[in-house]
């Protein structure tokens, strides 16, 4: 037994969304974790405690308030039907918004540790350079906080792509629309279709298990090569 | 500490005395189950310890050793299955509910009474249960290809994981109407809210929900004693005010 259309329509998508969700989460993540590394305002701590607010929270929970405050009377329902979006559950879109909020904190935290760990000095020399704020940020911020941009790259990826409850919640499981890997395998699994369910739950325990052993041979190795 | 001695010889006696049965409950069946198992408790002593949840979840771990001993199941594939398999009591597989699907909205006066709707109505989405894990959802997939209204939806479907899920996509207006069960909107003889078509029998094969004796219960009296008590009038009449046919 291998994998049908329906499998195979279930990981193009994911991969779909987990390449459109993890470029939304570097250019949001990216100011957010930068102001969090930076910044002296007492805020910090209540955005630092929202933006990490998934890692502890059930996804039954942030499901069910996404749809909730995305349905036809939710503020942000409201607000995307009088836009002529419509309404965000059971659409692609709506699968991006929910996964950039379950997966924020994966790429904010590593972002902003490594921008922590630049300390001032790099950036006061730049400064002293004549370096305006936005070119110090992309000459030098940047280039020494790429292992941070790397692996919050890879793990919002891999945090999408193995994201479920969310997903199910907000989807309405459509097949070639919002219909997941991690939702396929749970149908093959509810339907007791166990071998299926291995072909593909096997192959997310590989890429997961993959992309973390790389992220974890090449991490120190590129914290050692920046000092 | 002699204190002590007396508590623990009295929560031994307790245990010893008070049979405890650890039931696996279909979700849909949630709250009559609540209601039953307060009855049984009061009426016989005996405590029912219950676990809600999918009917192919508790398959999988009852499978696995999961410690039930009585299963309601949501189907009637999965207790025959078991008992094909040898994890059940032989011979104590019966129907203790029979589910009723409605075709329902949140909002009032939205689903007409003969489901008219569904035809002229003007909604984006229609939610159902996954048709292939969920027995609502296959009976909504056949209801509507009875209607032969499938293929004119089917770009309108949406699929909540059980028939729990279904019914939050309704409740919360993401989807204007879905198919869900009738326990979960009905009491006593009316809508709890909104507006909902009951679904006549004859367009899709009965939801027979089957209870059985699990093999970890075989020694159980209190396994028994549930099992009988869900066969009383009294379950029998708090059953149907849910909404489901015996």
């Amino acid at each position: 037994m291998t994998l049908d259309d329906g499998d195979l329509s279930a990981i193009r998508l994911t991969l779909e969304l987990a390449t459109v969700v993890t470029v939304l989460l570097l250019a949001l993540g990216t100011p957010i974790a930068w102001w969090l590394a930076r910044t002296r305002s007492r805020l910090r701590h209540a955005v630092g405690a929202v933006v990490a607010l998934p890692l502890v929270l059930p996804p039954t929970v942030i499901g069910f308030y996404l749809l909730l405050v995305l349905g036809p009377n939710g503020p942000v329902g409201k607000l995307t039907e009088a836009l002529g979006i419509g309404l965000l559950p059971f659409s692609f879109g709506g699968l991006v918004l929910a996964s950039v909020c379950y997966s924020l904190p994966f790429v904010v935290q590593p972002l902003q540790n490594a921008f922590e760990a630049i300390g001032p000095r790099p950036l006061e020399v730049a400064a002293t350079l004549r370096a305006g704020p936005w070119d110090t940020f992309w000459s030098v911020a940047v280039p020494l906080a790429r292992p941070g941009f790397l692996s919050g790259a890879v793990l919002g990826f891999a945090h999408t792509v193995g994201e479920f409850g969310v997903v199910l919640m907000i989807g309405g499981n459509i097949p070639d629309k919002t219909r997941v890997v991690s939702v396929q395998i749970y149908d093959h699994v509810e339907a007791l279709e166990y071998a299926q369910a291995h072909w593909l739950a096997g192959g997310m325990l590989a890429f997961s298990f993959t992309v973390l052993l790389a992220l974890y041979t090449w991490y120190p190795q590129a914290m050692k090569g920046r000092r | 500490m002699k204190h002590l001695a007396a508590l623990l010889a009295l929560m031994a006696w307790g245990t010893a005395q008070a049979d405890d049965v650890q039931v696996a409950v279909a979700a849909n069946f949630t709250a009559p189950m609540q209601k039953i198992a307060a009855a049984f408790e009061k009426d016989t002593g005996h405590k029912a310890v219950l676990a809600f949840g999918a009917t192919g979840k508790f398959y999988a771990q009852i499978a696995n050793g999961a410690p039930f001993e009585v299963l309601l199941a949501a189907d009637d594939d999965t207790p025959a299955k078991l008992e094909a398999e040898h994890r059940t009591v032989a011979g104590t597989r019966f129907t203790y509910a029979t589910g009723k699907l409605v075709l329902w909205s949140a909002q009032e006066g939205y689903v007409d009474g003969q489901g008219q709707v569904l035809k002229t109505g003007n909604y984006a989405h229609l939610a159902i249960a996954n048709p292939k894990t969920a027995p609502y959802g296959a009976a909504a997939v056949e209801t509507l290809t009875r209607l032969n209204l499938y293929d004119r939806v089917q770009g309108k479907l949406v699929q909540g994981e059980n028939i729990a899920q279904t019914h939050q996509f309704v409740s919360t207006g993401n989807a204007a109407l879905g198919f869900v069960a009738l326990s979960q909107v009905y009491r006593d003889g009316k809508f709890t809210s909104g507006s909902g078509w009951i679904v006549p029998a004859n367009l899709h094969s009965p939801i027979r929900q089957d209870a059985v004796i699990l093999a970890r219960g075989a020694a159980n009296p209190a396994a028994r004693a549930l099992a009988d008590y869900l066969k009383s009038n009294k379950a029998r009449d708090i059953i149907r005010s849910y909404g489901y046919a015996l």
